[in-house]
C-alpha cells in the first residue's frame, strides 16, 4: 500500500471512531446529558472529519461537515438550544455524515440523497440561513452547492460581534503535556489588538503551592477583525487541558474594561511569563507577587481586580463555582482520552497469529503432561509441581490473550440507534432504544456475525413487536415505544436481550398461523412456551401482510440458524400486553468450544455441549428398526431418528448395536431432535477449534478440528450436517 | 510448468536445482527442495470421513492440523501401510500445507535444468498428471513430481 493509501485508510478508520463518538455524544445530550464535554466531543469529532476530509479534498464530505460543524459551534457559543427537535435533526446529519464517510471511502465522492434537505435544516438550526440565502434554496435541490459555501463564509462574518472576550484558564495539564501559555497568548496577540490580564488569585500561599498545578488564568480581550473560529484555532491543541470560554465582546465588556485599568502591570507580568516558563512555578516567587506569604489573606494581586471590576462579586464566585464543577466534568472525559493514548492499533492477523500460537501451547502443555503421568512420575515430583505451574500459566496466557481479540459489544450496538429511528420512522411508531451493558466484552468475530440477527430482531421488534401507537394509547401506555438491548455475562457466556414492552406474542395467531403452514398438526397440545418458540419455526411470520421492514422472507428461524452456527442458543420469553425478550446466549469467543468428547469406532470425536441437550443409555425395547439401517428411539413417548456418528460418517458400514452405546439427544436446526449413537463417551472438555480448511477442504459433518492431551487430532462434529445427511441416507434407504 | 518449480528456479543462480529424493516401494522420486518445510517421522493420522483412499488423515503438526497425502497411493500404486519407518515430507503447496507419507528419504541432488528430461509419452492418466520429467542418474531413474494436484480439492479445480 502507498503511503498516502495508508494514511487515507487511517483516515476513514478515525472517521469510524469519530463517527461513532458523534453518534453516542448526541444521544448523551438527547438523554439530557449537560456537559459541555459531551458538546465539545462531538463538535471535535465533526471537526476532525471535516479536516481530514479537507486533506482528501472529499468535497461532498467537507461541504456537509461545514454545515454541521457550524450548526454545532452555534450550540457550543450557547446560542443554539440543544432542544430534542434540534438534536433528532443533528442526529439524522449524524446518520448522513456517517453515510459520505462510507461512500468517500469506497472512492464515492458525491452527494447523498438526504444531504442537501437536511443541510438545510441545519443551516436553519444555526440560523446562518438567513434572508441573504433565500435564493440559493431552489439550487440546494438540484445538488447545486454554491450558495451555501457563500452563505457559510459570510455567516460568521455577519453575526460576529466586533470583538471577544477570551478566558483561559490552562489546567496542570496542558503544561505537563509541554505546552506554554504565554506562547498561546502570543499568538493570540497576532490576531489584532488585545490586552492581556492575568487573573493571579487562585495561587496559593507559597507553602500550599504545588510546583506542578495550574493556578493562573488569563482574560484577553480582543478588539480586532477577527472571529471565533480563528480564536478557538490558537487553543486547538490544548484543547480539552484548558478552560476555555470565548464570548462577544457585549455585556462583559465593562468588566474586562475595568479589569485593564485594574492597575496590575499586565505586561510586565506576560513578559515574565514569556520569559520564564513555565509560568506557574517561575512566576510565583517572582517579584511581581511579594503577597504570597504563608498568610491566607485575598491576595493584593487579586485584591485590585476585586476592588475596581463595577462587576465582580457574581463574576468571580461564578467562576470559583465553575471550576470545580468543570474539572469534575472533565475528569470523565480526560480519562478516556488519556485510555484512547494508551491504546494501540495492531493489525488483526498479528493477534491471530499469537492466538494460534497460545493454542499450540495450550496443547503442547497438555501433551506434556499427559506424557509424564505417562512415564510414571510421581503427582508430587519436582517436574509434575513445575508442570502444574506451567499450566496455571499457560491458561493466564491463553485469557489474557483471548481478552486482546475481546470487544465490547458497543461497536454493534452503536449500529442500533440509527436503525431504530429509521425502522421506527418508516412504520409510523416512535420508538426509544435503551442500552445496556455496552461494554460488555465478547471476541470480534462473535461481535461481527452478531451485527445480522441483532439487527433482524430489532426491526421484528419494532414491526411486529409494538403496537401502533393508538393501540398503545388504548391500552393506557405511553405512546413511544421502547426497545431495549441489553448485554451482560452469565457463566462463562455472553447474554444478549432484546426486548419490546409491545403487547407480547398473539398465541392465537401464532398457533393459528402454524396449523394452517402444516407447521403442527390442528389437534397438538402446546404450552404457552411451545407456542412462542413456533415463531423459529422454518417458513414462519406472523406478519398478515408482507412488510417493508421484516418480511422479507427470512424469519426468525434465520436468526434462530445464524445463533446457532455462533455456538449459541435463543430463547424467547413474551407476556400478553407486556411484551416480548428475546434472550441469546453466546459462547465469548470462537476460537475454544465446549466439547464432550466421544468415540465411535475407536476415533475420538468432539460434540459441542450447545447442541446436546441429554446423553442416555439406550434400551433394547426403546429402539425401533424402519427398515433398512434407520432406527428410531422412543424418547419420554415421542420417537426420534437414532443416527450411528460411526457409520454417518463411514467409520463402519454395519450399526452399531444400541444398547452397546450411548445416545446424546440433540437439537439441531430449526428445532429438529435427533439422537446420536457413539460407542462411549470419554468426557466433557474445553477444546481449543482448528481450522480444517486451511491445509485441507471443507469435510461433510466435520465443523473442524481439535487436538487432544495426547497430542492427536480429533474431529468436532458437525451435528446439523449429521443429522441432514442421514436423514437423506434414511430416504435413499428406505 | 508448475508454479513451485519457477520460484524455486529464480532463488537459485544459472539454472541450478535443489531437489529431494525419496523412495516409494522401489521407485524413485524427487520434489524441489524450496516446497519442502520439513521432515518428520511418522505419527498416527485421524481418519477424515468422506475423504479419497489416498488423504490418509490428518495429523498434529505443532498446533497446525494437516493432512496426510499417501504419495504412493496418489500415484497408483498399491497404498502405504503405514508404520515408523515411514516418514512424511511436510511441504508447502500454494498456501497450504500438506505431509506426503514417502517410505523413505534418500538425497539432494543438485541438478541443472537440462538435466530435467521430459516425460515420455505413456498411457497413464496419473503419470502425466504428476510427473514433470524424469531425471538419469548413476543408473536410475528418478522422477520429479510436481505437487500442485497432489491434494484433492485442487483435482477438482483441474478437472
Amino acid at each position: 500500500m502507498d503511503p498516502l493509501a495508508a494514511i487515507r485508510e487511517t483516515f476513514f478508520q478515525e472517521c469510524e471512531e469519530q463517527l461513532a463518538e458523534l453518534e453516542s455524544g448526541l444521544l448523551a445530550m438527547e438523554s439530557g446529558d449537560q456537559d459541555p464535554e459531551t458538546l465539545n466531543a462531538v463538535f471535535r469529532a465533526v471537526h476532525s472529519i471535516k479536516g481530514g476530509a479537507g486533506a482528501f479534498q472529499l468535497e461532498a464530505l467537507i461541504r456537509f461537515a461545514h454545515v454541521f460543524e457550524t450548526a454545532m459551534d452555534e450550540m457550543r457559543s450557547g446560542r443554539l438550544a440543544a432542544t430534542d427537535p434540534v438534536l433528532k435533526t443533528m442526529l439524522r446529519a449524524a446518520d448522513v455524515l456517517a453515510d459520505l464517510v462510507r461512500k468517500a471511502h469506497g472512492g464515492d465522492d458525491t452527494e447523498h440523497p438526504l444531504a442537501a434537505g437536511l443541510a438545510e435544516e441545519l443551516k436553519a438550526l444555526s440560523g446562518a440561513a438567513g434572508a441573504d440565502d433565500e435564493g440559493g434554496e431552489e439550487d440546494w435541490g438540484d445538488f447545486e452547492f454554491q450558495p451555501m459555501a457563500v452563505a457559510m463564509d459570510g455567516a460568521p462574518e455577519a453575526e460576529g460581534p466586533a470583538g471577544f472576550v477570551v478566558s483561559f484558564k490552562p489546567r496542570a495539564d496542558l503544561y505537563a503535556k509541554a505546552n506554554e501559555a504565554a506562547l498561546l497568548l502570543r499568538e493570540l496577540t497576532r490576531l489584532g489588538p488585545a490586552e492581556v490580564e492575568l487573573d493571579a488569585h487562585d495561587v496559593p500561599p507559597l507553602a500550599d503551592l504545588d510546583p506542578e498545578a495550574a493556578y493562573l488564568s488569563w482574560r484577553v480581550t480582543m478588539t480586532g477583525e477577527t472571529d471565533e473560529a480563528s480564536i478557538r484555532e490558537v487553543f486547538e491543541f490544548v484543547d480539552g487541558d484548558c478552560e476555555l470560554d470565548v464570548s462577544p465582546l457585549g455585556g462583559v465588556q465593562s468588566d474586562a474594561e475595568g479589569a485593564a485599568d485594574a492597575g496590575f502591570d499586565l505586561s510586565a507580568l506576560l513578559a515574565q511569563a514569556q520569559a520564564d516558563a513555565p509560568p506557574p512555578i517561575a512566576v510565583a516567587p517572582d517579584e511581581p507577587m511579594p503577597e504570597l506569604t504563608p498568610e491566607p489573606a485575598p491576595a493584593p494581586v487579586s485584591a485590585p481586580v476585586v476592588a475596581l471590576n463595577p462587576t465582580p462579586a457574581p463574576a468571580a464566585p461564578i467562576a470559583a463555582n465553575e471550576t470545580p464543577a468543570e474539572a469534575q466534568a472533565a475528569g470523565g472525559p480526560r480519562k478516556t482520552e488519556a485510555g484512547a493514548g494508551a491504546t494501540i492499533r495492531v493489525d488483526l492477523d498479528r493477534v491471530d497469529r499469537l492466538i494460534d500460537l497460545v493454542g499450540e501451547l495450550v496443547i503442547n502443555q497438555a501433551v506434556l503432561a499427559q506424557r509424564v503421568m505417562e512415564a510414571g512420575l510421581a503427582r508430587a515430583s519436582a517436574v509434575a509441581m513445575g508442570l502444574d505451574e506451567l499450566e496455571q500459566l499457560t491458561r493466564e496466557i491463553q485469557d489474557s490473550v483471548m481478552a486482546i481479540r475481546a470487544q465490547p459489544v458497543k461497536s454493534v450496538f452503536q449500529r442500533m440507534p440509527r436503525l431504530v429511528r429509521e425502522v421506527g420512522a418508516m412504520v409510523g411508531k416512535p420508538v426509544r432504544l435503551v442500552t445496556e451493558g455496552e461494554g460488555t466484552e465478547v471476541d470480534k468475530t462473535v461481535i461481527e456475525r452478531l451485527a445480522d440477527p441483532l439487527t433482524h430482531m430489532i426491526r421484528n421488534a419494532i414491526d411486529h413487536g409494538l403496537e401502533s401507537p393508538e393501540k398503545r394509547a388504548a391500552a393506557g401506555k405511553p405512546a413511544e415505544g421502547v426497545v431495549k438491548l441489553a448485554a451482560f455475562h452469565r457463566s462463562g457466556r455472553i447474554v444478549i436481550e432484546v426486548s419490546d414492552d409491545g403487547g407480547g406474542i398473539n398465541r392465537e395467531r401464532v398457533k393459528g398461523i402454524a396449523i394452517e403452514k402444516g407447521l403442527i398438526s390442528a389437534e397438538a397440545q402446546l404450552s404457552d412456551e411451545e407456542i412462542d418458540n413456533l415463531i423459529f419455526m422454518p417458513g414462519f411470520s406472523t406478519a398478515a401482510e408482507v412488510s417493508d421492514i421484516s418480511g422479507r422472507g427470512v424469519g426468525m428461524d434465520v436468526v434462530r440458524r445464524s445463533i446457532q452456527a455462533l455456538g449459541g442458543r435463543i430463547t424467547i420469553t413474551s407476556r400478553p400486553g407486556k411484551g416480548s425478550t428475546f434472550t441469546m446466549s453466546l459462547p465469548l469467543t470462537l476460537a475454544v468450544l465446549d466439547g464432550m468428547v466421544v468415540s465411535a469406532h475407536g476415533q475420538t470425536l468432539v460434540a459441542p455441549i450447545t447442541a446436546i441437550v441429554e446423553t442416555l443409555q439406550p434400551k433394547a425395547e426403546d429402539v425401533h428398526s424402519l427398515g433398512g439401517h434407520a432406527r428410531v428411539i422412543a424418547i419420554r413417548g415421542g420417537f426420534v431418528p437414532l443416527i450411528d456418528v460411526g457409520m454417518a460418517l463411514g467409520y463402519r458400514r454395519d450399526p452399531l448395536e444400541a444398547t452397546q452405546g450411548v445416545a446424546l439427544l440433540i437439537e439441531g436446526e430449526g428445532g429438529s431432535r435427533a439422537a446420536l449413537l457413539v460407542d462411549a463417551i470419554q468426557g466433557q472438555r474445553q477444546v481449543v477449534i482448528k481450522s480444517l480448511e486451511a491445509n485441507y477442504r471443507q469435510v461433510p459433518g466435520v465443523a473442524a478440528a481439535t487436538i487432544l492431551g495426547d497430542g492427536r487430532v480429533a474431529l468436532i462434529l458437525d451435528i446439523d450436517t449429521i443429522v441432514t445427511v442421514s436423514r437423506g441416507d434414511m430416504r435413499k434407504a428406505s | 510448468m508448475n508454479q513451485v518449480l519457477s520460484q524455486g528456479g529464480q532463488n537459485q543462480a544459472g539454472g541450478m536445482k535443489e531437489l529431494i529424493s525419496f523412495r516409494i516401494g522401489a521407485q524413485e522420486f524427487c520434489v524441489d527442495i524450496m516446497a519442502i518445510r520439513e521432515i518428520r517421522g511418522w505419527t498416527a493420522a485421524t481418519a477424515l470421513p468422506q475423504s479419497p483412499s489416498f488423504v490418509k488423515g490428518v495429523i498434529n503438526l505443532r498446533g497446525a492440523v494437516l493432512p496426510i497425502v499417501d504419495l504412493a497411493s496418489r500415484l497408483g500404486f498399491e497404498s502405504t501401510e503405514a508404520s515408523d519407518r515411514n516418514v512424511i515430507i511436510v511441504a508447502q503447496i500454494g498456501e497450504q500445507v500438506v505431509g506426503l507419507l514417502v517410505d523413505a528419504v534418500s538425497d539432494i541432488l543438485t541438478v541443472t535444468d537440462d538435466v530435467i528430461q521430459p516425460t515420455p509419452d505413456v498411457a497413464s492418466e496419473t503419470a502425466k498428471s504428476f510427473i514433470r520429467g524424469l531425471i538419469a542418474m548413476d543408473g536410475r531413474m528418478i522422477s520429479l513430481i510436481g505437487l500442485d494436484r497432489v491434494l484433492p480439492d485442487m483435482e477438482l479445480e483441474a478437472a
